[in-house]
Order: C-alpha cells, then structure tokens, then sequence
C-alpha cells in the first residue's frame, strides 16, 4: 500500500473535523438517555450514521418496538442508496473486500470529499478513499466515546436543555436539504401529516406516516425535465 | 450479558448496521443491474431524508411549551444563515435562558 497515497486520504478528510462535535453530541445524548457506554460505542462503530444513530436514540426512549426502530434507521439511511449509485464508475478497479469496505465506509462527507478529490486530481484510488475514511471513522468513533463518558455524568437533561438539542438537530439537517427540488412541499407535508398523525395514531407512528406522506407527495408530483443539480449532493457534515 | 451490553440492544445494533450497510451497497448493486433509476424512484428516495427528518421536530414544535417553540423558530432563523454547530450552540444558549432566565 502507498503510504503517501493514504496519507494524502488523511489530508482529505481533514475538513470533517469541523463535524467532530456531533460525534460529542450522539455520545452525551445516548448515554442520557439511558444507552450504555459500550452501547454507544458499538453503534459507532456497527452503524457509522450519525442522524440514524440519534433516530434510534430517540426511538430506543419510547418504547418502540424493535422493528420500527430497525426500519427508521434504514429510512434515515435511504439517502445512501444514491450515493453508492453514484459511487459504482469508481469502484470498478477495487477488489471484492475492497469494494465491500469501501462502501461500509461510505458516509455524507466521505461521499462529499471524495467527489472532491476526484473533480481536483481525475483519480480516487482505494489507498486514498481509506485514508479520507479511517480518518473520519477514527474521529467519529473515539467523539463518541469522549461525548459518551462525559454523558453519563449529566444529571438533569431538561435543566441543561438536552431534549430540544434533538429537534433542533434534526431541523438542521433538514435545513441542509433546502435547495433540493419540491423541498417545501415534502417538508411542509411531512410536518402537518406526522404533527396530526401523533396526535390521532400516536408515537411511534408519525414518524413512518409522516415520512411517508412526504415522500408521497415527492413521487407524485410532476416530474421535472432538467435533472435536478442538487439532487445527489451531500453536505459537508456527518449526518 | 454484562452492565456495558443488553443482549436486546446489542442485536437491535446489530440489525441497524446491517439495514445501514445494505443501504450503502444497495444503490451499487441497483445501478449495476437497473443502469438507469426511474424519474419518480429517484425523486422519492431523493425526498426521503427531508420527509422522515422533518417527523422529528415538527411535532416537538407544534406540541412543545414556549421554551420549545421559540427555540425551535430561532433555530429555523439561525439555521438558514449559519452552520448546523453554530445553530445547536445558538439554540442550547437560547433554551438555558429561556428556562433559567425566563422560567419558562
């Protein structure tokens, strides 16, 4: 292996620490809500999803069954599906095992930084990609145990106003996804559908119906006839 | 199994990092077999983040107390200007305020 190639990777990967903090983040909220320290961890190091890891934090709290919480990761983590589709002219190359750890490598700004790279140098070799990932793997991972440690000793998490971190968490990363086409009639659908759905159906089951009727509403609308610019992009944190 | 890791929650792990890594896989797989995605497909799944997102804070925001909601709507404000960190510091100062400040 080229360890001028990885460490380039590395280099790559050096904006993301930017995103370090989410990684406190998901750490301090799992354990104050009651997810152990080798809990957290695993998921980390198992999931490697930020938003869907805080999904299922925050399912895990409502007594939801295993299932649902199964299927709102995999819905959070849908995003994916596109980014390894678009990945796939850059795998032909790579090995099998390769390919295999590249895609379990494959996050938001692992996905962002490559394209980078790519658009910069006309090469993304595996050695770099590793690079760029065991960086962002690596921060992720020890983040989250830092964040973890340090949650277990928070006593009251509405006195430090840890419950409204999570919508505001979340309404962020919505934010992020403004300039994708039909955004206002997706989210504006999503919050009237899944806002009455908790009220008439119940927890879990607005969040499933919610998103759903989104996603409805995004299926049914016109198609458009220029491909949308903004559509595949990622944004530069870990989601 | 020990203090650290609850069988249950240990295979409730263990199935999200498998339905995440057949995301990860699944659009390779796809395009490698279907060449090219149908319109609305493409448009569903590119909705799919913003819709499922958006279950998490509306009803927080429509359900909440004060404190919730004017949090909430300031994030709204600070989240078109500035970075996600910038707008959860912004919102945590905002709610300690409001509930220590205000008492709300």
């Amino acid at each position: 292996m080229n360890s001028r190639e990885f460490l380039l990777g590395v280099r790559g990967g050096l904006p993301v620490l930017a995103s370090a903090p989410f990684g406190l983040l998901f750490g301090a909220l799992a354990t104050a809500n009651g997810v152990t320290f080798g809990e957290a961890s695993l998921m980390s190091a198992t999931i490697y999803a930020g938003a869907s890891q805080i999904v299922g934090i925050e399912l895990f709290g409502q007594h939801v069954p295993a299932w649902l919480v199964v299927l709102s990761v995999f819905a959070v983590n849908f995003r994916h599906i596109l980014y390894s589709a678009a990945l796939a002219p850059f795998v032909r190359e790579f090995g099998v095992l390769q390919r295999a750890l590249t895609f379990f490598l494959l996050t938001d700004p692992q996905f962002a930084e490559s394209l980078r790279h790519y658009e910069k140098t006309k090469s993304l070799t595996f050695t770099w990609y590793l690079g760029c990932g065991t960086l962002i793997y690596g921060q992720w991972l020890i983040m989250t145990m830092v964040g973890a440690y340090f949650g277990q000793l928070i006593g009251d998490p509405h006195a430090l106003g840890l419950d409204v971190l999570l919508p505001v968490y979340f309404l962020g990363l919505v934010i992020g996804f403004r300039k994708r086409s039909r955004f206002l009639p997706i989210v504006g659908t999503s919050a009237i559908a899944s806002t009455l759905a908790l009220k008439l159906v119940g927890s879990p089951w607005h969040v499933s119906i919610g998103a759903i009727a989104g996603v409805a509403v995004a299926a049914l609308l016109p198609v458009r006839t220029t491909p949308d610019q903004n559509g595949a992009q990622p944004k530069a944190v870990v989601e | 199994m020990s203090d650290q890791f609850h069988l249950d929650m240990v295979l409730l792990i263990l199935a999200s990092a498998i339905v995440t890594y057949l995301t990860r896989i699944g659009g390779y797989v796809l395009i490698t077999r279907l060449k090219t995605m149908p319109p609305r497909l493409e448009a569903a799944l590119n909705a799919v983040p913003a819709a499922v997102l958006t279950t998490l804070w509306a009803p927080a925001f429509v359900y909440g107390g004060y404190d919730v909601k004017i949090t909430i709507a300031a994030a709204l404000v600070i989240g078109l200007r500035y970075s996600q960190i910038v707008t959860i510091v912004a919102a945590l100062a905002i709610i300690l305020l409001l509930r220590h400040g205000f008492g709300l």
